[in-house]
């Protein structure tokens, strides 16, 4: 093949138009350097050039938002001069490849975000998809991602409390492998990434890790296209992650930040020492003269276009008045990290780099960072008229109840992943409330008594049958699970994960989904603050389903009245709020018993959603409900029996209504709720429910060491227990 | 000294983890926690010790192999000499192990998967100075959080450490039952905790700093931060 079929642009990931642009910007063909710099900037992963113009259309403001999107992370005030920060990423491709340190360095990467804000990083989530452990690969992923969390993550000191793992046969060839990391800072301290009182003159110091030749081109190469035969090859484009390194970085920035010796700090993550000058600089309204010879090398020989474009890990770059990089470079030594003054703010907006005391390249800053391609892609609904098949909920069933509630039990999106959450320290800072076991992880904010929900959702299986409604259920779930601990949804973030975006109707997928979240958001009054798009995400002919990820952050005023979500004790009365209509479209059970994904998915009325979750947080303030569990996967049946597997007390219900039993018991109706509450307290959340116009009605009593449902099924807890325990570990061959 | 509030030193270590959690734990306590910097050759007249959980210098060569190198781990080894109480908590253990204060080592758990969980422990021994408020016999429940947690011993030391009665804790059932049931790592004897024969060093796996506070854990861990306490103030005022 000759160069004139594969020019250095189209190697680097840049179409013909986008070469044309960067040399209308710069007068001039650019050299090599110039063009890696321009390919990772411009890059999908870090210019959002597919999604950008759908994203505009998200709600974004709020009374509490601090901080929007198009920063490190968003942030909120949560009170009392308290901002909490969080954002989710993706690092889907990197695990695609190589799973451990895909994972690992996806959690080390949003860390440092976090830690870039001023917040010290308080709690990790990790949502994951992957295709069916009957296959070797998918099982071989699961452990290195899983391993790989719990490798980088439990050595630096922030707890993994919470996640969802699913599978679907969508995920064989491409696992989806998010993050999300929440920081606490004095709101007063946040640092946005603008560079607060940057200048002429000031310093750009990069600390940490010494850069090498891993993750070159990451976000271009990797993350960007999709992953075809040979993917392998590109190991060497998946970065290496040193959690040591990272502890001591997060411990040096945040003493930095607290003593005030900052004005700017960016984190190094995709596209490198390009990404973190150029948006500093950027953003400071100016330009920056860079030496390449003051970079602290791994080895020797590394080309300039190397170095501008490695994703070496445990990086950060401070922006510093030259007055006080003493005080920076003593607090970094006593850390044990090295620290060099990599480049200068300059008047002037272009970005200047040196190699051996010649320019190497001369850009325009800002048309690096800000000045990227949009596109509007075209997009087009599939040709099926959404062929979704036969409605499970109308095919005639007859089998033996007990058996199909223990398919269900056991399917491995139902069953316990106490595998996977047992690999990842919980407990470490001391305030986790309710880790990965509860709906949603509440962590309490260090000295007050204020508790964060958080929830990381999705429902693909909706989201393959109909992009928006899949949306709109995953909001709808992630607010749900954080109410039903008893906190009121405040923000959120998300990453949209999904295939090709230069397929119409993966287009069309997207931006179905971006108005599904918008919907739910407008409705909850929860803005997004930020998030991450990964796309790409296909091989050959199979795309991901339409994956959009929701992390919600929901606020207690008062952690010590969490609601848990299992049945506490025997004698309690057990409710289920909210209408149970025949809707098994899409449902686990249609998947892991009728062996379909198919149908409608459920309705869900946005109003009578909300009103729910007010109940819930009003019935928890008033100290009625005595635990309170989402009915989701599996339906009513599944949340009974998690509620009380969890509390080891059994329970006796019979469901009243006309729906077919089976249908009554798995249908996934939205907006439900299971609660326990003491005898005592039931006029009062009866009239609590009446008074916000929520549906309820009485199940039934916990107690007992059986799981009865009147006439359709009478069996142990114990039994239960170890069925639901187990299917993880049976199908990885370990039990 | 004659404060009635013990002072209790925590060191950090690059790397350390539940240093700021082992503090807390003191303070709730009773106790006046008093950070110490692994570079520093001073104790401050703490009256007792605590190494912290975490990944003390990475753990890249061998857990804890490289903190007993530390400046400041000379002084805590003398201090042990001279009979403080000194508590070493998972990589603490794991450091006190290396420092030849404890007898043994740990290697990766026998699932070779990192395990966080709450656990039983059975109580061996009265006589150590985090057990002095506690009866043989007894349970408590701590969580673990490690990798590398599977206490092993030539078969010397091991005749030696059962025979001189230097298991402070072994993992068990809710009931004391001690098995391979509720055995979580693999531990030779279900050993979780040992002692040194004065029993004013201690190292165990279990995390008690996690297990002080009701509304984020089980409260196993109180009574062996009040037994160091007293043991503490005892030191100080001897």
């Amino acid at each position: 093949m000759s160069p004139e079929d594969h020019p250095l642009h189209r190697q680097l990931g840049l179409t013909d138009d986008e070469l044309v642009k960067i040399e209308a910007t710069l007068g001039r063909t650019p050299n090599r350097n110039e063009l890696a710099m321009y390919s990772v900037m411009w890059s999908e992963h870090c210019s959002y050039k597919s999604s950008k113009i759908h994203l505009r259309t998200l709600p974004t403001d709020g009374p509490a938002v601090l901080v929007g999107p198009g920063q490190d992370a968003g942030a909120v005030d949560v009170g009392d001069g308290i901002a909490v920060v969080f954002k989710i990423e993706s690092h889907s491709h990197p695990s695609a490849i190589e799973p451990y340190q895909g994972a690992a360095t996806g959690v080390g990467g949003i860390v440092r975000d976090i830690v870039a804000m001023g917040a010290r990083p308080v709690a990790l989530l990790d949502p994951l998809l992957f295709g069916p452990l009957t296959e070797e690969r998918n099982r071989w992923l699961l452990a290195g991602v899983v391993g790989g969390i719990g490798g980088y993550g439990n050595c630096i000191g922030v707890p993994t409390v919470g996640g969802e793992i699913r599978f679907a046969d969508a995920h064989t060839a491409n696992p989806t492998v998010d993050v999300m990391c929440v920081g606490v800072a004095d709101a007063a301290d946040l640092i946005t990434s603008q560079a607060r009182s940057a200048q002429q003159g000031s310093l750009m110091v990069l600390y940490g890790a010494s850069t090498g030749r891993d993750g070159i081109g990451g976000v271009s190469v990797l993350a960007s296209a999709t992953l075809d035969d040979g993917a392998e090859g590109a190991r060497p484009s998946v970065q290496i992650g040193d959690p040591f390194a990272e502890k001591l970085l997060i411990e040096a920035s945040l003493e930095l930040i607290a003593a005030g010796s900052l004005e700017g700090l960016q984190d190094l993550g995709g596209a490198g020492i390009t990404c973190a000058v150029s948006e500093s600089a950027a953003r400071a309204g100016m330009g920056a003269s860079l030496d390449l010879d003051a970079v602290p090398l791994r080895e020797p020989g590394m080309e300039p276009f190397e170095i501008l474009t490695s994703e070496s890990q445990e990086r950060m770059l401070a922006i510093v008045h030259p007055s006080k990089l003493g005080e920076v470079r003593a607090v970094c030594d006593r850390w044990g990290l090295t620290t060099a003054v990599i480049a200068e703010l300059t008047q002037e907006r272009g970005l200047t780099v040196r190699s051996g005391g010649t320019v190497v390249a001369d850009v325009p800053a800002s048309s690096l960072a800000d000045d990227g391609p949009v596109y509007d892609r075209p997009l087009t609904p599939p040709a099926r008229e959404l062929a979704n098949g036969e409605d499970p909920t109308f095919a005639p069933f007859d089998k033996e109840l007990t058996g199909v509630v223990m398919t269900v039990l056991t399917a491995p999106n139902v069953a316990s992943k106490r595998w996977a959450f047992e690999q990842y320290d919980r407990l470490v800072q001391g305030n986790t409330v309710a880790g990965p076991d509860s709906d949603a992880a509440v962590v309490r904010v260090a000295g007050t008594l204020k508790g964060l929900a958080l929830s990381t959702d999705s429902k693909s299986r909706f989201g393959r049958l109909d992009p928006f409604s899949g949306a709109v259920h995953a909001v709808a779930e992630s607010a749900r699970n954080v109410a039903v601990t008893g906190a009121v949804p405040l923000a959120v973030t998300n990453c949209l994960n999904f295939g090709n975006p230069e397929r119409p109707e993966v287009m069309w997928q997207l931006t179905e989904s971006i108005r599904g979240i918008r919907e739910a958001c407008l409705a909850f009054d929860t803005p997004v603050t930020g998030g991450n798009v990964s796309l790409y995400n296909e091989s050959g002919d199979s795309a991901i389903w339409p994956t959009p990820v929701i992390g919600m952050l929901g606020l207690l005023d008062d952690y010590r009245l969490r609601v848990p979500s299992s049945f506490p004790r025997p004698g309690l009365a057990i409710y289920i709020v909210g209408e149970t209509f025949a809707e098994l479209g899409g449902s686990e059970f249609a998947e892991s018993v009728l062996g379909v994904v198919a149908g409608k998915p459920p309705a869900l009325d946005l109003s009578k959603e909300r009103a729910l979750h007010r109940f819930l947080a009003a019935a928890a303030r008033g100290t009625v409900t005595a635990s309170a569990h989402d009915c989701g996967d599996g339906g009513l049946v599944i949340a009974l029996l998690e509620a009380a597997i969890g509390g080891g007390h059994g329970f006796a219900v019979a469901l009243a209504g006309d729906l077919p039993s089976h249908v009554a018991l798995f249908s996934e109706s939205a907006s439900r709720a299971v609660l326990s509450v003491d005898p005592a307290d039931e006029d009062a959340l009866v009239g609590l429910a009446a008074e916000h116009g929520v549906p309820i009605a009485r199940l039934g009593e916990t107690g007992g060491p059986r799981a009865l449902v009147e006439g359709l099924l009478d069996v142990p807890v114990a039994e239960l227990r170890d069925a639901w325990e187990n299917a993880i570990p049976r199908l990885l061959g370990e039990t | 000294m004659t404060s009635t509030v013990p002072r209790v030193g925590v060191v950090t270590f690059p790397g350390s983890l539940d240093d700021r959690d082992a503090r807390r734990a003191v303070d709730q306590m009773g106790g006046e926690a008093v950070a110490l910097w692994h570079a520093d050759r001073d104790l401050r007249g703490v009256d007792a010790v605590v190494l912290p959980g975490g990944f003390s210098y990475g753990d890249y060569l061998r857990c804890g192999a490289i903190a007993r190198f530390a400046p400041v781990m000379e002084q805590v080894v003398s201090f042990a000499e001279r009979g403080g109480p000194l508590l070493g908590i998972c990589n603490g253990f794991q450091v006190l192990c290396e420092a030849g204060l404890l007898p043994g080592a740990m290697i990766r758990n026998h699932s070779l998967r990192f395990i966080c969980r709450d656990v039983w422990l059975r109580v061996e021994t009265a006589q150590s100075c985090i057990t002095g408020g506690l009866t043989p016999g007894e349970t408590i429940e701590i969580p673990i959080k490690h990798g590398e947690g599977q206490w092993i011993a030539t078969p010397e030391q091991l005749v030696d450490v059962e025979r001189d009665g230097l298991v402070v804790f072994r993992y068990a059932s809710r009931t004391g039952i001690v098995d391979d049931d509720h055995n979580p790592n693999g531990a030779t004897n279900n050993v979780a905790g040992i002692r040194n024969a004065a029993g004013n060093v201690v190292g165990l796996m279990p995390h008690p700093e996690h297990a002080v506070d009701p509304d984020v854990g089980p409260t196993g861990g109180q009574p062996l931060f009040s037994s160091l306490l007293h043991a503490a103030l005892a030191g100080a005022a001897g």
